[in-house]
């Protein structure tokens, strides 16, 4: 049995969606945060965390029924996981995959940790953060984040 | 930025209008230009006095300002303009709430280039996005003091010249807007920087990183001691170490006794050693040191006038006299 046919059986196909696959283990969760998928709304998701993997000794996988990645999520989901491909899915069959570039700047999807920055004010600007190789650089303060990304995406 | 644009013949051809937010933006090239332009102005200042008769130069402090803002104040009218001040943020509509945003599109539409200084990081970027005249950058909170690096570095280029040149730069490194400054426009130069300070106060990281990123890291030295280098130094740039930065008044009492410096400190140092401030001092610098050869705090001061004499003439400038064409 390969490696896939292994974690298909742990994590159910999806008739039509996006399987986002080699993700980073331990970052499952904070890629449907980026989605901003709670289960709320009903959607079927799966997660699986710490799969075997050839690329990794582990890796995360989520399945999500009826969704396609925006440009935008594409790009943020490069931040936390950099290796990730994304499968899109119709009628149970893999339609398109790309891996995840790692874009110059982002955005409106993460908001400053620096209290002491003006974007943390209420004034009528979007946030932009340059990408590093090791993180993001806020465009206006200047703060660099290596750590912990995830929880500054502005949800 | 890609260019200040010059108002005599000499400047004209690769620079263009634009803001000047950090000194990051810089080139050696630009830096020059504006050093050499205040030389000229400081030689004689009769040349431009009416140059700009027409101009009015927005002031917008939202923080309290003495020589910053006197200084553009003096330079703009020295130049033949005048100013449109904002006032104190008590007796204005930002006390209403109005946006920095929603500010200086108003006060935009009054001047033709604005001078803003505000207590956050990135408030002169973001302002500057918001209007379309030259936006100077007088200060954003820990961030950034553009225009104190250029009158910097024309006091060191007077006393000692920023070729093969030792510098210590002491105090409160951490939250020092005009340290940050400095030390990034210094990495166009052949310069070795020693940063002093407490553990507490050094440089942010993200401060080091860019300096890294421009220059060898064998210029770049942090020290928590001056004793150890201040033999090898051609000038000492001491700043304030604030009070509201420690805990308690003893923590600070026995930081800041540490890095403040009197004429029994210099005499380990070199006889042409140059002492710079940014201005206020509190007691980081003894005052019998003011009459001393080594003292340039301030001449530095008043170099503030010509260098954004300067700073407007090249920014406003142009061969259509004043009028910005973009």
């Amino acid at each position: 049995m390969t490696e896939n046919d292994d974690h298909q059986l742990r994590v159910s196909k999806i008739q039509n969606g996006t399987v986002i696959d080699h993700v980073r283990a331990g970052q499952a969760l904070n890629v449907l945060a980026i989605l901003g998928i709670d289960g709320s709304e009903g959607e079927e998701v799966s997660v699986g965390m710490n799969v075997p993997s050839d690329r990794f000794a582990r890796k995360d996988i989520v399945k999500v029924e009826d969704r396609e990645l925006s440009q935008d999520e594409v790009d943020v989901l490069s931040l936390i996981a950099p290796d990730a491909t994304i499968n899109i899915v119709r009628e149970y069959d893999v339609v398109e995959k790309h891996r995840v570039d790692r874009p110059e700047v982002v955005e409106g999807v993460l908001s400053c940790p620096n209290a002491g920055c003006i974007t943390t004010d209420d004034e009528p600007v979007t946030s932009r953060f340059e990408v590093l190789d090791d993180g993001v650089r806020c465009a206006y303060c200047g703060t660099i984040v290596r750590e912990g990304i995830a929880s500054l995406i502005d949800t | 930025m890609e260019g200040l644009k010059g108002n005599a013949g000499a400047y004209t051809n690769e620079m263009r209008h634009d803001h000047l937010i950090t000194s990051k933006q810089l080139s050696r090239g630009d830096i020059e230009t504006v050093l050499d332009r205040a030389a000229e102005i400081d030689e004689d200042p009769s040349a431009v006095a009416d140059r700009y008769a027409d101009t009015l130069l927005g002031l917008l402090f939202f923080e309290p300002s003495t020589r910053t803002k006197m200084s553009f104040e003096t330079a703009m009218k020295r130049l033949g303009g005048d100013v449109v001040d904002m006032g104190s943020v008590e007796s204005s509509s930002v006390k209403k709430g109005e946006t920095l945003a929603d500010t200086v599109r108003v006060i935009e539409g009054y001047a033709d280039a604005l001078v803003l200084r505000h207590p956050k990081q990135g408030a002169a970027q973001m302002a500057s996005e918001f209007v379309d005249v030259p936006l100077l950058n007088a200060g954003d909170g820990a961030g950034h003091h553009p225009t104190q690096t250029l009158l910097d570095l024309y006091t060191i280029r007077e006393n000692a010249g920023l070729e093969d040149l030792t510098i210590g730069i002491m105090g409160d490194l951490k939250y020092g807007r005009t340290v940050h400054s400095l030390a990034h426009a210094l990495t166009n130069f052949d310069v070795h920087q020693h940063f002093i300070s407490p553990e507490s106060l050094q440089l942010p990281r993200e401060v080091v990183y860019d300096l890294h990123q421009e220059q060898d890291g064998t210029q770049i030295r942090e020290h928590e001691s001056l004793e150890e280098i201040l033999p090898s130094l051609d000038v000492l740039y001491v700043t304030r170490i604030q009070r509201e930065r420690f805990p308690d008044e003893n923590e600070y009492q026995k930081v800041a006794g540490e890095y403040q410096i009197d004429t029994d400190t210099l005499e380990a140092a070199s006889d042409e050693l140059t002492i710079m401030h940014p201005l206020p001092r509190v007691d980081e610098i003894a005052p019998e040191i003011d009459e001393t050869d080594h003292a340039a705090y301030f001449d530095q001061a008043h170099n503030g006038v010509p260098v954004r004499m300067a700073l407007l003439d090249l920014l406003l400038g142009g061969d259509d006299g004043g009028v910005r064409d973009d």
